[in-house]
This record gives C-alpha cells, sequence and structure tokens, in this order.
C-alpha cells in the first residue's frame, strides 16, 4: 500500500485528498441522499386502512430495493446492539444467564409470522397517523428473523474469550468498558459477521412476510420489493416475479460486494489463530477504503473519541484499594433466585394447561401435534434427501481447492436468494401437472436451507489433511469402503453443523413453503406449518399461540435430543 | 536488612469442582518476596505454583491467610505488579506498538506520553522497527518481547513470569532471559523483584537468588536454596552444575544431600495423580540407560541433555520408572536397577508380562481396576466408576488425565482393554499369558 503511494507526487496527497477520495465522493454523497430520502419516506404520514400505492412498474424496482435494504439494515443494526448487550449481560450475570439464555433458545425457534402478528398492532398504536408504526413492525420482523443467531454467537464468543487473555486484561487493569472494546468484541467479531451474514439471508427470505403485513385481518403493504412481490403474486404476474429476482439478485451482489466482503475482509485481523492464514479473504472496496485518505481520517476521528470513553470510564483504583474488596456473595441469594425461576416456570406451565383446556381444547392440540409430526417427517426426508444429493458433490468440489473457493462463494450467494421467488413456479407445475400438493410441496421447505449443507461439506472436504489423503490412497482404499472409513468420519463434523442450520431454516420455512398461494389459487400441504400459515391470516390468536408452541417444541426437542448429541460426537470423536 | 515487597502469610487455596467437593491445591503457604531479588519457584505439574502466582498478582482471591503488597492487602489486580505470560496473551488483534499500550492505556494516560513511553519500551527490549507489525507476523521470540514490553512498560515494581520462556525454543528462550538479567543487573528497569514460575531447573538456577521448590498435593514449599553466584553465570560452570544437580535432586526425591540409594519411598496411593510419562519414552530411557556412555548409571542433567527432553518430561519419566521398580533414584543420577536390565534384555512378549506384573503390585489404580473386573461376573465395568473414585482426591481433569494414564499403562501390559467409544474397560479377550499377581 505504501508503494502505491509512492507513485503519486507529494502535493496531491497534501491537498486533502487522493485519486481515490474524488472517485469514492460521489458514490457516498449519492447514497446519503438515497438514504435521506427513503428515511423520509418512512415517516410519512399514514391512516390504518388507507392503501399505499404500489404499482408492477420494474421502473419502480430500485426504489423499492432502497426502501427493503433501509429496513434490512436498520434491522441488522438493532441486532448487533442487542447481541452485544446480551452477551455482555449474560457473561457478567450469572442469574441473566440462567434466564435469558433459554429464553433466547425458545425465541430462535418462533417462526417469525408469529412475532409480527402479535405485535403489529402495538407498533401501530406506537405511532398513531404515521407509516413508522407499520415500518417500525416490519423492521421488527426482519429483526426477529436476524437477532437470535447473532446474540447466540456473541455469547459463545464472549465466554470462550481465551483465560489468559482475560487474565492480561485484568493484570492490565482494564475496566469492563475497555475490556469490551479490546477484548471481547474483536475476539467474537469474526463468529458474529458470518452469522450476520447468516442472518441477512433469513431476512430476505422472510421479506415478503415482513412487508406485506397481511395478519390480524390487517393488509398494509409497505412499498418494498417485498411487497412488490406479493403484488405481483395477488396479480399472477409471472413477468414482474421474473423482474423482481432480477432486482433481488443485483440487490444482493451489491451489498455482498460493498457491504458483507469488505466487512469480511476487515475482521479478518480479529482472527484468533496466532498464525496468518494464506485464504484471507478479499475485498476490492476495503483496498479502496483503506485507500482514501478522509476515511483514514474519519476512523482516525472515531478512534480518539474511542480513546476519549475510555479514559472516561477507566478503572480509578486497583486490586490494593478498600474498594476492591470482593462483597461477599451469599449462597442464599443464588438460592432466591432459583426459586423465584422455578416459581415462574410452574406458573407459566399451570397458565398453558389452563390455556389449552379453555381456549382450545385438547383434541385441537392433538390435532396440532400431529400436523407437527407430517412436518417433522417432512424435514427429516428432505435433509437426508439433500444430504445424499449434496454429500457427494461438496466433497467432490472440496478435494479441488481452486473450484471449491468458487462454488462456496456460490452457494453462499444461493443461501441469500430468497427461495419463496421460485415458489410460484412450482405452484404453476404442481396445478397443471395436477401433483399431490402434500409431496410435491415439501421440496420447497429446503431450496433455501439447502446450499448450507452444501457449504459445510466443502468447507470440511477442503481441510481433509493432505497426508490422510495421501494415506488413503496409498492403501488403496475404494468404493463403499473409502466412504465408511475415510470420508464420511471426516466431514461429519462440518455436515452436522450444516445440517444443524438447515433443518432450523427448513422449519422456519415451513410456514410460507407448506401455504403457498398465487393468484386466486391456493395450495396447502398437511403440517404444522400451513397450520400456522392459515390461524395468521385469520387472526386466531389462541391458535397461532398453540401452533408456535408445539412448533416450538418440535424444533427444541429436535435440536436436543438428535442435533446436540451429534455435535458432542463430532467434536469429541471426529477431530483432526 | 531486606524489604519484603510481596507477602503470603499462611495462604490456603483450595478449588471447588462442580460438584462441590473442594481439593487443597495450597497449605499454608509463607512466602516474601524481597526487595532486589529474583525467585524461581519449581515444582511438579499441579504443584499449585501457578496458583501462587496468580494469587500474588491478585487474579484469584486466597481463601484463607494474607496476601500483602506493599504492606497492603491485594482484593485484585494491583498496578505495580506486572506480569508475562507463558502463551504471550497478546491481543492479535493489535499491533505491537498498541499491545504495548495496552497498561498505559487502560491507565488514561495521554496519547502523546502513552507513545513515547511505550517508544522506549520497544526500543529496550530490542522490537524497534515491529512497532506495526501484528503478533501473528512475529515468531515466538519476538512475541514474548512485546509480552515482556507490556509488562515493563508499566515501570512494574514486581514482574511476575509465568514460564515465560517455555513455550519457545531452547535458544530463544536463552537469549530473552540473558536480555532480562541484562536489564535487571544493569539497573535499567526499575522493577524491584522478579518472581519466576519455571519447568526449566538450568534456567531457575541461572536467574535466581532463590529457587523454592514446591511440593504437591497439597502444593507447600518444599525446599529452598540461596544462590549467591554473582551473575553472569555460566553453564558450564562447576557451581552451576553442582547446583542444577542439586535441584534436581531436590525434585526428584525431596533431598538435596548426597544420598544412599532409594533412600527415598516412592510409592503411590490409589488416589494419586500417576507420572506423564507414555511407555515408548520409559523404554527409550531405559535402552538408553544401558548403553554408552551411561552404562546403567546417569546423571538427570546429561540425561536431559542426551535425549532432548525437558526437565519436565524427564523427572515425570524417571518417576514412572522409578515407580514400577526399573531404575532408582541417588540424589541427581538415575541408575537402573536388575529388573531393569533384565527387561531392556526380554522379547515383547516376556516385556509385556515383566511391564503387567509390575503395574499390578506397584500401581494401586491398576491393581484396583484389574481387581475389580475380576470380581465382575461380565468382565466390565464403565470408567465412571473409576472416575468418581479419583475425583475424591483430584479434579475433573486431573481424574481423567490420572485414568487416561492408568489405561495407556494397562492396555500396555496386557492388564485390561478399554473401548473408547462406550468408556468401558473389560478384561483382555486372550487371558492366558497374564500370571497373577502375588
Amino acid at each position: 500500500m505504501s508503494q502505491n503511494k509512492q507513485f503519486f507526487p507529494r502535493q496531491v496527497l497534501e491537498a486533502g485528498g487522493n485519486r481515490w477520495d474524488w472517485a469514492l465522493l460521489p458514490m457516498v454523497l449519492a447514497l446519503l441522499v438515497l438514504l435521506a430520502y427513503g428515511a423520509e419516506q418512512m415517516g410519512r404520514p399514514f391512516q390504518l386502512g388507507e392503501t399505499l400505492p404500489l404499482s408492477l412498474d420494474p421502473l419502480n424496482l430500485p426504489y423499492y430495493l432502497l426502501r427493503t435494504t433501509l429496513r434490512m439494515f436498520i434491522a441488522l443494526a438493532a441486532s448487533m446492539v442487542f447481541s452485544c448487550v446480551f452477551a455482555a449481560l449474560t457473561v457478567k450475570y450469572k442469574v441473566a444467564e440462567k434466564i435469558l439464555v433459554p429464553l433466547l433458545d425458545i425465541l430462535q425457534s418462533i417462526p417469525i409470522l408469529g412475532f409480527l402478528s402479535i405485535t403489529v398492532t402495538m407498533f401501530i398504536a406506537l405511532f398513531p397517523g404515521s407509516l413508522l408504526g407499520v415500518e417500525c413492525a416490519a423492521i421488527f420482523a426482519i429483526f426477529t428473523s436476524q437477532a437470535w443467531n447473532m446474540a447466540f454467537s456473541a455469547y459463545q464468543g464472549f465466554r470462550t474469550v481465551p483465560a489468559e487473555l482475560v487474565e492480561a486484561a485484568e493484570v492490565f487493569q482494564l475496566s469492563g468498558w475497555q475490556r469490551f472494546w479490546r477484548l471481547e468484541l474483536p475476539f467474537t467479531m469474526p463468529g458474529l459477521l458470518w452469522n450476520m451474514m447468516m442472518s441477512m439471508s433469513g431476512g430476505w427470505f422472510f421479506v415478503v412476510a415482513s412487508e406485506a403485513i397481511s395478519v390480524s385481518n390487517q393488509n398494509i403493504k409497505l412499498p418494498g420489493i417485498g411487497s412488490y412481490i406479493a403484488l405481483a403474486i395477488e396479480q399472477s404476474n409471472l413477468h414482474a416475479i421474473g423482474w423482481a429476482i432480477g432486482a433481488m439478485l443485483i440487490g444482493i451482489l451489491l451489498y455482498d460486494q460493498l457491504f458483507f466482503r469488505p466487512l469480511v475482509a476487515w475482521a479478518d485481523k480479529f482472527r484468533f489463530e496466532e498464525s496468518s492464514s494464506e485464504t484471507a479473504q478479499q475485498s476490492w472496496m476495503l483496498t479502496w477504503l483503506h485507500r482514501t485518505s478522509w476515511v483514514e481520517a474519519i476512523t482516525e476521528r472515531v478512534g480518539s473519541l474511542m480513546q476519549m470513553t475510555f479514559v472516561l470510564f477507566r478503572r480509578t483504583y486497583d486490586g490494593t484499594s478498600i474498594r476492591a474488596r470482593p462483597n461477599k456473595q451469599s449462597s442464599a441469594s443464588e438460592r432466591i433466585w432459583d426459586a423465584i425461576i422455578a416459581a415462574a416456570a410452574f406458573y407459566a406451565l399451570w397458565l398453558l394447561i389452563h390455556f389449552i383446556h379453555t381456549e382450545v381444547g385438547w383434541g385441537e392440540a392433538g390435532r396440532v401435534l400431529i400436523l407437527g409430526l407430517y412436518t417433522l417427517s417432512r424435514v427429516v426426508i428432505l435433509i437426508v434427501l439433500a444430504a445424499l444429493i449434496w454429500i457427494p458433490i461438496g466433497v467432490w468440489v472440496g478435494m479441488r481447492p481452486n473450484l471449491s473457493s468458487k462454488v462456496q462463494a456460490i452457494a453462499q450467494f444461493m443461501a441469500a436468494f430468497p427461495a419463496n421467488l421460485m415458489f410460484p413456479g412450482a405452484v404453476v407445475l404442481i396445478v397443471h401437472f395436477k401433483l399431490n400438493p402434500d409431496i410435491w410441496l415439501s421440496p420447497l421447505m429446503i431450496l433455501g436451507t439447502q446450499w448450507y449443507l452444501l457449504f459445510n461439506v466443502i468447507a470440511g472436504a477442503s481441510t481433509i489433511p493432505t497426508e490422510l489423503r495421501y494415506a488413503a490412497q496409498n492403501l488403496g482404499l475404494s468404493g463403499w469402503l473409502k466412504w465408511r472409513r475415510y470420508l464420511l468420519p471426516a466431514i461429519f463434523p462440518s455436515f452436522v453443523t450444516g445440517a444443524i442450520t438447515a433443518t432450523g431454516g427448513s422449519w422456519n420455512a415451513s410456514i410460507v413453503a407448506e401455504y403457498v398461494t398465487w393468484g386466486h389459487t391456493t395450495l396447502h400441504a398437511h403440517g404444522i406449518g400451513s397450520y400456522i400459515a392459515e390461524m395468521t391470516a385469520i387472526g386466531d390468536f389462541p391458535r397461532i399461540a398453540l401452533g408456535i408452541g408445539i412448533m416450538c417444541m418440535f424444533v427444541m426437542g429436535f435440536n436436543h435430543f438428535i442435533w446436540r448429541r451429534l455435535y458432542r460426537m463430532a467434536e469429541n470423536r471426529l477431530h483432526f | 536488612m531486606s524489604t519484603p515487597i510481596v507477602e503470603l502469610k499462611s495462604v490456603d487455596k483450595s478449588f471447588h469442582s462442580a460438584d462441590g467437593s473442594a481439593r487443597l491445591v495450597l497449605q499454608d503457604v509463607d512466602f516474601t518476596l524481597n526487595e532486589g531479588e529474583i525467585v524461581a519457584l519449581l515444582g511438579q505439574s499441579g504443584s499449585g505454583k501457578s496458583t501462587m502466582l496468580r494469587i500474588m498478582a491478585g487474579l484469584i482471591p486466597a481463601d484463607k491467610g494474607q496476601v500483602l503488597y506493599q504492606g497492603l492487602p491485594i482484593y485484585g489486580a494491583a498496578r505495580g505488579i506486572s506480569m508475562v505470560f507463558q502463551s504471550f496473551a497478546l491481543f492479535p488483534w493489535l499491533t505491537v506498538q498498541k499491545n504495548v499500550e495496552l497498561g498505559l492505556e487502560a491507565q488514561g494516560v495521554p496519547i502523546k506520553e502513552r507513545e513515547k513511553r511505550a517508544q522506549a519500551a520497544i526500543e529496550m527490549i530490542g522490537l524497534t522497527g515491529f512497532e506495526g507489525a501484528l503478533p501473528r507476523e512475529l515468531s515466538g521470540g519476538m512475541r514474548q518481547r512485546v509480552g515482556i514490553a507490556r509488562a515493563l512498560v508499566l515501570k512494574p515494581e514486581v514482574l511476575l513470569m509465568d514460564e515465560a520462556f517455555s513455550a519457545l525454543d531452547v535458544l530463544t528462550g536463552e537469549r530473552l532471559r540473558e536480555d532480562i538479567l541484562a536489564l535487571w543487573n544493569n539497573n535499567e528497569i526499575p522493577t524491584k523483584a522478579i518472581l519466576i514460575v519455571s519447568h526449566n531447573i538450568e534456567e531457575a538456577v541461572m536467574m535466581a537468588d532463590r529457587v523454592l521448590v514446591f511440593a504437591s498435593d497439597p502444593g507447600r514449599v518444599q525446599a529452598e536454596l540461596a544462590i549467591t553466584l554473582d551473575h553472569p553465570r555460566s553453564v558450564e560452570s562447576q557451581e552451576v552444575r553442582t547446583l542444577i544437580d542439586n535441584v534436581y535432586g531436590l525434585m526428584t526425591t525431596g533431598s538435596a544431600r548426597h544420598g544412599r540409594l532409594a533412600d527415598v519411598e516412592m510409592k503411590l496411593q490409589l488416589g494419586d495423580r500417576l507420572p506423564e510419562a507414555d511407555i515408548t519414552r520409559m523404554e527409550g530411557i531405559l535402552e538408553r540407560l544401558t548403553e554408552e556412555p551411561f552404562n546403567g548409571r546417569a546423571d538427570l542433567p546429561k540425561l536431559a541433555e542426551d535425549t532432548e527432553l525437558t526437565d519436565k518430561e524427564l523427572i515425570e519419566v524417571s518417576r514412572a520408572l522409578t515407580i514400577l521398580g526399573f531404575v532408582q533414584l541417588a540424589q541427581a543420577d538415575v541408575v537402573i536397577t536388575k529388573l531393569g536390565i533384565a527387561y531392556v534384555a526380554s522379547s515383547k512378549a516376556e516385556r509385556q508380562v515383566i511391564f503387567s506384573n509390575q503395574l499390578l503390585e506397584h500401581v494401586p489404580l491398576i491393581a484396583y481396576i484389574r481387581h475389580g473386573l475380576e470380581q465382575d461376573a461380565s468382565g466390565d465395568l464403565p470408567e465412571d466408576l473409576f472416575l468418581k473414585l479419583l475425583r475424591f482426591t483430584l479434579n475433573q481433569a486431573e481424574a481423567e488425565h490420572a485414568l487416561s494414564i492408568a489405561i495407556e499403562w494397562g492396555r500396555y501390559g496386557d492388564v485390561f482393554e478399554y473401548n473408547f467409544n462406550t468408556g468401558v474397560i473389560h478384561l483382555p479377550k486372550n487371558e492366558n499369558h497374564i500370571e497373577e499377581p502375588i
């Protein structure tokens, strides 16, 4: 980089900018104007029942894309803050950990439509006469599809900060605030970013549901690409769907190149491995930013602000001060907390039983349970099918280093692409060939999530040690023996990681995939997903709650009894 | 005459495991670190010397007794006490400069002054030119230099070094050690006292004015050795060699006196940790002992040099061999026994028989497992059973470790077999070649 700078005359550098500055400046200004415009539109007056103008003219798509992206990023920022606060709290306070971690486990298995149907009226009431309320509801829905796994990853990161670094922070007198910025957040960064990318994909997937709010008898379509798609589906306009797919591709490409790629490349320095890796991420955008002098000036400015907070929130006394004396934590207070938690749990259980008994009846609960089993069998069968297809392909690709990086980029891209855009096509085919929706709607569930399987398998296969590869060759392993003794065990841990994500996503997707509309045609498969979708459309709260509750039980049970065990087995035994 | 800086007065420390059982790590430890001295702590792994260092650093509180720094009780990390870590503990995302500045930044020192002081420390420790580098770009030795600069930039009165050189190769470790000694001897650093925790006996003898040997279970000061030699010391000098021999003697047998053969009992109890020695290494040492130039008797420092094992590894192996009756220890010498000679001369199958007999006779844990298996009708028992037993005296990690060593030895002696997948220990399938212990 410094070599590059030598080619420019010195005066130019001192004139307050270099070549990169002039190229970047218009881009940034344009972006600011766009953001301001989008933000202004978000706060315009709105009365409930009013129809927002929406047209299928492709020329509107850039504007819709802007609005959607704006919502996405607001939600993403909120998720980021939420994750950090969550992690900091749970790591610092034991009681918080006891309550918040299981709570998050439950929250993340609640499908996002559930959140939307419960919160939308509340948000609208919060900002009467303004569109802001509906916007908030949409943003909150996106937030719920992004926040949980980010929060978990942050919590994981904060928990696993190496002990010696924690000790060093203590010896060198870092205050809690300083430790957060200097140690915990940087250490967590790579994992958090990775989850942020996955969250973004999740957000895109539910963009239709969160923008075209049709829950609890509301019918509001916020300007955005999701509403555009919803309208296209209502009017059975296949051309518009095509345009939307195109716009979405461009949008995803843009945010990948302009936002995530630079971020990931930048976060590379936070990787904890002590040695430098050869597969460092590259980003032209980051290089560009690095070379721009006023970006440098801004970072310096932010840095010095940070320094001021460090001075402000520093430790004012050390270990010899009387103030450092630990106040004796009695075990009694801990026990009291445990008792309160237990009491609350029992009360909740009683409420639940009471609720089912009076509101929905046990018969209904049993029926939903059976619907849950239908969906469960779909998820299992699909994961197995996807594994059968993608494991051989993934292994084949993973063993070829120059191919694998390319395919992995494509797979990541595909995962970010909202698979529900393909649903109309599926409906048309199913209706045309008069197929059984119970069977043929199922593949839609895994359309978007199968990619996690693929790129995890590729990643696993590409980390097989070269020596092991040679040994297998040397021993002449072939056929089924080769798979059983060598390849399958080698990729098992990464396969499990991918499968956990894929199943989680499939459960969530079942709500959209088991209940598909195209114009006036509605196809629906028997399952808990379609049950929830139907009840949400009607706005039957007790039944929505029942459906969500039972789906939660399935997801958590599945995670707990199957995936976690497999994961532990993979960690203990099948590790290089 | 000498002013104490850090004092430990009858300090106890136990660690509580998840199931609530406590294990005493330090018992009634009295220690004073005086101005103007370098003290080295030696001891077997698990003897609590690292715990003691961390108590002095204010990282963990003592259960009982007093910890004083400059006469004031310590409740947390004190500003005047700094530390260098075994695995460096650098913040990988901060440049060398920022890493060195870390402690100053935390104190809120203005940026100009901070940079100046960091620069001075970087220069002093020989890192000039690396200010902008990230730790991952540096070699191990350079990384530890950053760790040392980061500690010294705070002008600490007390410098604690937790096996600061053990992650480095021998040559690099020596270089760093000499650099620190030079700074210390020329009074280039305001540090008033240095405490070193180490596994390396030579390092301790070369640096320290006082060597403390820790005994384990529970950790306590077992012996103390004052070293009055002037700096710089030469490894080759007779005084240093004798001292090293003495310390080896202290560490293996608990006495520095020239003693008779086997004047120390090395008897294991059921719940004791087992020495960390794998079988290939044990056999290797035995075979090496019978060869030239040792011919059955070797000086431990010589043997360490010859086998390129670290002090810690060699001491663990010789403990294991002593327990099994293949060698005897006399001061800092190992002497092969008749059994040891017979073992080396035997065939593979005969070796196995000897080994299993010795295991059953001298390692109570293995004898206990074998006995349990024979009593059991099915001939197999889950490992958890024995882990639970060991948990009475050891913590979880130590118990698992002890059991894994017992399993390795037992498998080699064909005393029992073990299935990793099920975690079950069982009797060997073909029973005929095991002889019953007397």
